[in-house]
């Protein structure tokens, strides 16, 4: 199987995201990455969109589903968000996209922050195995991986998918 | 008449300097002779002791029998028992039951449940006051009467220095020994555990050796004021040992005597809260427990067992709240030979402590003697004492080797030639 | 013999599953105590305050020893994790009536309880309840006798690390009863671990343990010798009873020699701050000028007590939930 060129991709995504926001009138979006591959995908696409705002982080360990199975991540190192996100538009970015779960974990403390005007989500990868029903709005890649095998974003610069 | 037959034991009595391996033949509670018996005597009982050790039996200066009062934490069956379990023929029991042993009712029923028991025999000690309270004088000449060897205070205070002159005037007229612990309460109060860095970096209040030294040095002045046969119990202090020494340079005839456990552990063993480790005296610093076996090297200080029982709900607490006291008498005399790998320490010289020392205190004679009543302990070196609770015969499980192995074991204890374990 | 104190707190694999003790854990594990609280803190300062880590869990508060304070910010603590919480009133209840401290704690892991917050007057008591009564059960010591109070020695550790930036080289005075206190100990052990480049304490002599400098410690008897070129300046406070003991003769001549004014804090370096675990005894240990001065970051310290309450008590559960497993 070949890995996409990870470059291309965000290249189109960052196009397909300006058509988003303009097609939905999105003002003034909040771009928010998921720790840590969503952080960099995110600063790759904000840099190319007009605007000077920060990418905002989300740091999912404290929501996550598996605490009783996994406990507490080591590396926790929190969100940062600007101080209100009440009616703001918000484009929530993720590195890959899989059972769904991480996605919901964010949800919910996006929503202790405050009440977003609307999330619109993007991954730069798609590998399926959803277990819950969310699905991106924008998807740079679609991959089908094997029994066992997972996939690797390293970054920020450059910007690698490895298979392991 | 009844004759035993010891084979090839190594019959080690520092009273004599004695230390050979020969026969030994006993008869009618009396060692007869070193050799077999002669040829027209044919032995009941014949023990073949080879690569044996047979000793002086063990003699404890102080050991808290639970009876009566404290049926929780054992008996006086259990506790003799395991007494002679350990190597002893004779045990001082502690004046502080319930009711405490200032009767001679109490001193009587401790003698009977003993004799009755059939194990180690017992040497009960009286209380110095009243309900051991420090204030009025017991009726020690009556408590002497009914049996005990000497009065002891228990480590309980004693009201002020007027009153322990008068005690020990009294004594004296008498010629009452009495066993004296140094323990200033005041100095004391609230500590549970020796004053030292360890108890500092546990937040536990602690004994400063002043607490016994101060104490000490009123108990020899007043000693060499009255000149009343005295013995200082439970001694834990390098300070108090060169207290003695100056004192008898002086001409004051005093003896000491240390628990074992004092030999064995430091403050340090107090680290992690262990209750076990929970003791009065404390079990104080390195240097203190160096010089104490130094002591005990040089013939000067006695080994007691302070043994004290306590049922399990007792020692489960938090440090301070613990009751304090380990038992002991399972296992002692490996325990002590134990020391022969920690320590400088000789067999001779820790049977001298263990043995001949206490002896004389108590009126025994002291020693392997032909003539004398035969009290001995056959000791294998190379046995394994397994200290499991399902075993133990003390109902005290507070023992610093529960579920665990000795090296050597307690084969044989006599008692006017008679075997009690 | 030797026994590790850290070891009882940490799973197999050196993760926190007991917050018992500053002594004995390691420069990473406590450095990772403070970077959790760190995120803490951000949640604390946005509109919903709750994060649902520890939602299904219950923690129970048992204070055998009075205090408002510090149970108000473990159980504020418990609840922005979204655990259950109950405040057990023990000096009140049971043990008051004879029962062991060892059946009191049983008949409540009856109850299910995952994590007990303990606070007591025997040294030790959190270390018994974890290696022989309620092992399985998180215990969180909130101070034990004189030994310990970890929660409070991470919070001004915290405290300082904001402030200053680390604690690595830092001059660090802790002023007042040392003998009495356990936050001095827990934050003696911390403050060495973390990198401090002296640790002094400074106090009359009654008040301070005669082996202190065993803990790494250096003592002083003059606040002017004691406080040059400090960093960091910890007051304690200051116990009535002391003076009852034959310990100090009074308030006032304590305050004269060791009261923090603002003529002493100068002796200090310029940008030194002030610590005081609380509640202050102001006129005794500090005046009100340096109390409410520029220097003073007392205030921050208790905001900064909830988030590392909740560190701690996420990190032990954690552990206890996965003694083997790698976490996620």
């Amino acid at each position: 199987m070949t890995l996409p060129d990870i470059e291309q991709t965000c290249t189109e995504l960052t196009q397909q995201l300006i058509e988003l926001i303009e097609r939905e009138g999105l003002e003034n979006p909040l771009l928010v990455g998921i720790r840590t591959g969503g952080v960099w995908v995110a600063e790759r696409l904000n840099a190319a969109l007009p605007g000077n705002d920060d990418v905002a982080t989300l740091d999912i360990s404290f929501y996550r589903d598996d605490f009783t199975r996994h406990g507490l991540h080591p590396k926790v190192q929190g969100s940062e968000l600007p101080d209100s996100i009440e009616d703001r538009p918000v484009i929530l970015i993720d590195d890959v996209i899989m059972s769904g779960r991480t996605i919901r974990a964010a949800m919910n403390e996006l929503f202790d922050y405050g009440r977003p005007a609307s999330i619109h989500l993007v991954c730069l990868l798609d590998i399926g195995r959803r277990e819950l029903p969310i699905q991106p709005d924008l998807c740079g890649a679609k991959l089908t991986l094997n029994d066992g095998q997972l996939v690797k974003l390293t970054g920020p610069t450059p910007l690698e998918l490895t298979l392991a | 008449m009844t004759t035993l037959h010891i084979q090839r034991a190594r019959v080690i009595d520092p009273s004599q300097s004695l230390d050979t391996v020969t026969d030994v033949w006993v008869r009618d509670g009396r060692l007869q002779a070193f050799s077999a018996p002669p040829a027209d005597v044919t032995a009941d009982t014949v023990i073949d002791a080879d690569e044996q050790w047979l000793l002086p039996a063990l003699v404890d200066l102080g050991g808290h029998l639970p009876e009566p009062g404290y049926s929780q934490k054992g008996s006086i069956d259990s506790e003799t028992r395991a007494a002679a379990l350990g190597g002893f023929s004779h045990l001082c029991s502690l004046p502080d039951t319930k009711p405490v042993a200032d009767t001679s009712a109490v001193i009587k029923l401790i003698q009977e449940k003993a004799l009755r028991a059939g194990h180690a025999r017992v040497l009960p000690l009286g209380a110095m006051t009243q309900g051991l309270e420090g204030e009025q004088l017991a009726s020690m000449v009556t408590l002497q009467e009914a049996g005990a060897v000497a009065m002891s205070n228990a480590r309980q205070p004693i009201r002020d220095s007027y009153v322990l002159r008068r005690l020990m005037e009294y004594a004296a007229t008498y010629d009452i020994a009495l066993f004296l612990n140094a323990n200033d309460l005041s100095l004391a109060q609230g500590g549970c555990m020796h004053e030292g860095p360890v108890a500092t970096r546990m937040g536990l209040s602690g004994i400063p050796e002043t607490a016994e030294t101060i104490a000490l040095a009123q108990l020899l002045l007043l000693i060499e004021q009255t000149g009343v046969r005295a013995h200082i119990s439970q001694i834990s202090c390098r300070r108090s040992l060169s207290m003695l020494a100056q004192a008898r340079e002086g001409g004051l005839r005093v003896t000491a005597d240390t628990p074992l456990a004092n030999l064995l552990y430091t403050d340090a063993a107090v680290t992690g809260y262990n209750s076990l480790y929970n003791v009065q005296p404390p079990l104080r610093s390195e240097q203190d427990r160096d010089a104490l076996r130094a002591a005990v090297g040089e013939g000067l200080l006695a080994i007691s067992s302070n043994h004290r029982p306590h049922e399990i709900a007792a020692k489960k607490a938090p440090f301070a709240d613990a009751d304090a006291g380990m038992s002991q008498y399972d296992g002692f005399l490996p325990m002590v030979m134990s020391l022969l790998e920690q320590s400088d320490l000789t067999a001779s010289q820790l049977i001298q402590a263990t043995s001949v020392l206490p002896a004389r205190l108590v009126g025994l004679p002291g020693g392997l003697r032909p003539g004398e009543a035969f009290h001995a302990t056959l000791f294998n070196p190379q046995a394994t004492t397994e200290l499991s609770s399902a075993r133990m015969a003390s109902r005290g499980h507070n023992h610093p080797f529960l579920n665990q192995s000795l090296a050597g074991a307690v084969t044989a204890t006599f008692a006017d030639g008679l075997a009690i374990a | 013999m030797t026994y590790d104190p850290a070891k009882v707190q940490l799973t197999d694999d050196g993760r926190l599953k007991h917050f018992l003790t500053t002594e004995g854990l390691s420069r990473e594990l406590l450095t990772e105590i403070l970077d959790t609280a760190d995120s803490f803190i951000s949640t604390q300062e946005r509109a919903v305050k709750t994060v649902p880590l520890l939602r299904g869990k219950t923690v129970v508060n048992l204070f055998f020893e009075n205090s408002t304070r510090t149970r108000s910010t473990f159980e504020l603590a418990a609840k922005r994790l979204s655990a259950d919480i109950l405040n057990l009133d023990i000096a009140r209840s049971a043990t008051s009536k004879g029962e062991t401290l060892m059946d009191t704690l049983w008949n409540l892991e009856a109850m299910y309880s995952d994590m007990f917050v303990v606070r007591h007057a025997d040294s030790g008591a959190a270390h018994f309840i974890a290696e022989h009564v309620t092992p399985n059960v998180a215990i969180i010591n909130a101070g034990d006798g004189r030994h310990a109070h970890p929660t409070q020695a991470m919070l001004d550790m915290l405290t300082i690390r904001r402030h200053k930036g680390s604690i690595e080289g830092k001059i660090v005075a802790i002023v007042g009863d040392i003998l009495h206190s356990r936050v001095a100990r827990s934050q003696i052990h911390a403050l060495r671990t973390l990198g401090a480049a002296e640790v002094r304490v400074i106090g009359p002599g009654t008040l301070l343990p005669r082996d202190i400098e065993s803990m790494g410690a250096v003592p002083h008897y003059d606040m002017k010798q004691g406080l040059a070129d400090c960093d960091v300046v910890i007051m304690l406070r200051l116990q009535k009873e002391r003076m009852q003991n034959a310990l100090l003769p009074s308030e006032g001549e304590f305050f004269k020699l060791y009261g923090l004014t603002e003529e002493k804090l100068a002796y200090a370096k310029p940008d030194a701050i002030v610590m005081h675990p609380g509640p202050i005894n102001r006129g005794v240990e500090i005046e009100s000028a340096v109390a409410d001065g520029p220097h003073s970051v007392i205030l921050n310290q208790v905001s900064y007590g909830i988030a590392v309450r909740m560190a701690v008590m996420a990190m032990a559960m954690s552990g206890q939930q996965t003694p083997t497993e790698e976490p996620a």
